[in-house]
């Protein structure tokens, strides 16, 4: 190759602090999460006291029994795993037909659309206003909250716009009409399976995006039995409500009783509690960074 | 396709709108999958738009949007005659500013680091573990952030005391409330940000490169005059499409940040919209401080995009 023939010392000296930026990089954002993984398995003593700095020290798996053993986080779980498969389910059956609509040539009125939907991104109601039309439609304190103000994103259309229109042939649409078959049955049958790719795509950043948000529950629920698994975060993570009942403490007396404070309990509960709550976008990431990275790819093509 | 417009330019205009009809007839089902969105985008955000109007107006619950009485600029002028005004208004600026100086050259230098180096498994788990933070939540991120900086038992603390630095109050000092926040929103999103600049880096020309090579270009002075330049036009989008938000700071993080202590650095206008209007419930007022917010980010996309437009080649329209 002509490249590492005339590699020279300029070159290899500039491609050593590219290689020392990049482990920089991977070092900063690395070290917090191994950190945290470690911390939810170790004796609080050793993390507060600052020994525990890398690798686990005096194993221990009471922060986990403890945010096992406590309702709220499952009840949280429970619905924000509902908000989510309802939520994601809405926004696709929002997006991908709309997506297909305006990703036709010979669809009459596409731009007219098309405008209609770019002014919300760059103009909006705004907090206010958006909260008074929630609240007349009678959703306040329900699911249809937290899921029907976020249907749809422009953003995503846009994507999966630009997939139609680049994936699907003209020649496949054309010759379907000319058989006679329908714009009903050429989306479902012909269309839709061939665009697994982008499905998977806006089904994950929709799908993310519902796990993670706390906002939308934030203003409109005030029951605390519906809250999502973030709000229960909130309460735990950043209000720091540690009393017994938040920790669950009150259920597992044993596991009280062995650590002498609040303090430690508090501080063991974060980090497990960090763990279970990221640890289903994580397990699926590394699987599925294809897809978000490929989602991220199609839309800067027509960005 | 082709033939069918030219058929309509020669036609009467009688006869080209009756082909739009025809053409709209055949395909009405297109109509059909257009109507959630088209009903989603009128009532989630049409209709609030037209609820910016209690901004003019003393809203009421009792007698609706259009009942309550006007009272023109009134709550504008509260606004901007108020104490808070200007405290408000330097907190967003200087956090978005803040955050565009750092947060936007660093996904660039990364991405063209992570273009000088051969696919391999070295880039590959760098790219993926950066990547990664992308998807901790705000909650998760800010509680990471209290934990970490936590002055009995926090890391980053801890490691200052290490390394014998007498470690600042991070989250109770309005000085660092800032830094705070910018810092981990770069830890959080530098990753992520490199992927639309690989997408654009992708597709530099190879046949640049060997003629550089040839005329014994460095591999740092290829980077800088072959692979920015691809860039550029990606660049401008995504510094106009910033800076149209420089007023938009997100209230979502700041929100969880935020307590009475660092109040004086970290209140923004959108996080106090929230709090005058659906903590105190003053629905008109905090209407007019989100519409003023609003109607500044827009006039700085527009200024930024007509800047863009003059300057260079690229803009969003």
């Amino acid at each position: 190759m002509v490249k590492s023939m005339r590699e020279s010392t300029s070159d290899k000296l500039f491609l050593a602090v590219n290689y020392i930026y990049l482990a920089l990089a991977l070092i900063v954002v690395l070290y917090p999460l191994i950190y945290i993984v470690s911390a939810s398995i170790s004796t609080p003593k050793f993390v507060n006291s600052g020994e525990m700095w890398l690798l686990p020290k005096g194993l221990t798996l009471d922060g986990y029994k403890l945010v096992f053993a406590n309702p709220k986080i499952w009840n949280g779980y429970g619905n924000t795993l509902l908000y989510t498969v309802v939520g994601t389910l809405l926004n696709l059956a929002v997006t991908l037909p709309a997506a297909y609509a305006l990703s036709r040539s010979d669809f009459v009125g596409r731009n007219f659309f098309m405008a209609m939907f770019l002014v919300t991104m760059f103009f909006n109601g705004g907090l206010i206003p958006l909260y008074l039309t929630v609240k007349n439609l009678g959703l306040i304190n329900s699911m249809g909250a937290l899921i029907l103000p976020v249907a749809a994103s422009v953003w995503n259309i846009i994507v999966a716009r630009t997939f139609f229109h680049s994936t699907i042939p003209k020649e496949l649409q054309e010759a379907a009409h000319m058989d006679g078959c329908t714009n009903l049955r050429l989306f479902f049958q012909i269309v839709l399976p061939l665009s697994a790719p982008i499905i998977a795509v806006m089904a994950l950043f929709y799908g993310v995006s519902h796990w993670n948000s706390y906002f939308p529950a934030l203003i409109y629920l005030n029951d605390e039995m519906k809250y999502p698994l973030q709000m229960v975060l909130r309460q735990i993570l950043v209000l720091q409500e540690m009393s017994a009942e938040t920790t669950g403490a009150a259920i597992s007396g044993d596991i009280a009783q062995a650590m002498n404070n609040k303090a430690e309990i508090a501080s063991l509960v974060k980090y497990a509690v960090i763990i279970v709550s990221t640890l289903p976008v994580v397990a699926l990431y590394p699987f599925l960074q294809r897809y978000f990275v490929q989602g991220v790819m199609i839309g800067s093509v027509k960005g | 396709m082709n033939g069918k417009g030219q058929q309509a330019l020669q036609t009467p205009p009688l006869r080209a709108s009756s082909g739009i009809a025809k053409r709209m007839m055949q395909n009405w089902e297109l109509y059909l999958f257009m109507l959630p969105a088209v009903v989603y985008f009128a009532v989630f955000h049409y209709a609030p738009m037209y609820g910016i109007q209690i901004a003019f107006k003393n809203f009421i619950p009792s007698k609706g949007i259009f009942g309550s009485e006007w009272v023109g600029f009134q709550h504008f002028e509260r606004f901007f005659n108020s104490h808070y005004f200007w405290d408000l208004l330097w907190n967003t600026l200087s956090i978005s500013f803040y955050e565009l100086a750092l947060g936007f050259p660093l996904p660039i230098i990364l991405a063209l680091a992570f273009n000088e180096i051969r696919n391999g498994y070295f880039k590959k788990s760098v790219q993926t573990i950066t990547y990664a933070p992308h998807f901790i939540s705000i909650v998760v991120m800010t509680g990471m952030i209290i934990s970490f900086l936590s002055p009995s038992s926090g890391m980053l603390i801890r490691g200052l005391e290490a390394l014998g630095i007498d470690a600042p109050q991070f989250l109770n000092d309005p000085a660092w409330f800032k830094t705070v926040y910018v810092i981990s929103g770069v830890w959080q999103n530098t990753g992520w940000g490199t992927i639309i600049y690989l997408a654009a880096l992708s597709a530099v020309d190879p046949q640049l490169h060997e003629a550089a090579i040839v005329d014994g270009a460095s591999r740092f002075k290829r980077m800088l005059h072959i692979n920015l330049p691809t860039i550029i036009p990606t660049i401008t989008i995504l510094l106009i499409l910033n800076t149209g938000n420089i007023l938009g700071v997100g209230y979502e993080k700041i929100l969880l940040l935020q307590n009475s202590l660092n109040l004086k650095s970290s209140d923004v206008i959108s996080t106090f919209v929230y709090r005058s209007g659906l903590v105190s419930a003053q629905y008109s007022f905090s209407t007019a401080v989100g519409l003023f917010n609003s109607v500044v980010n827009a006039l700085m996309l527009i200024t930024v995009n007509q800047i863009a437009k003059r300057t260079s080649a690229t803009s969003l329209w």
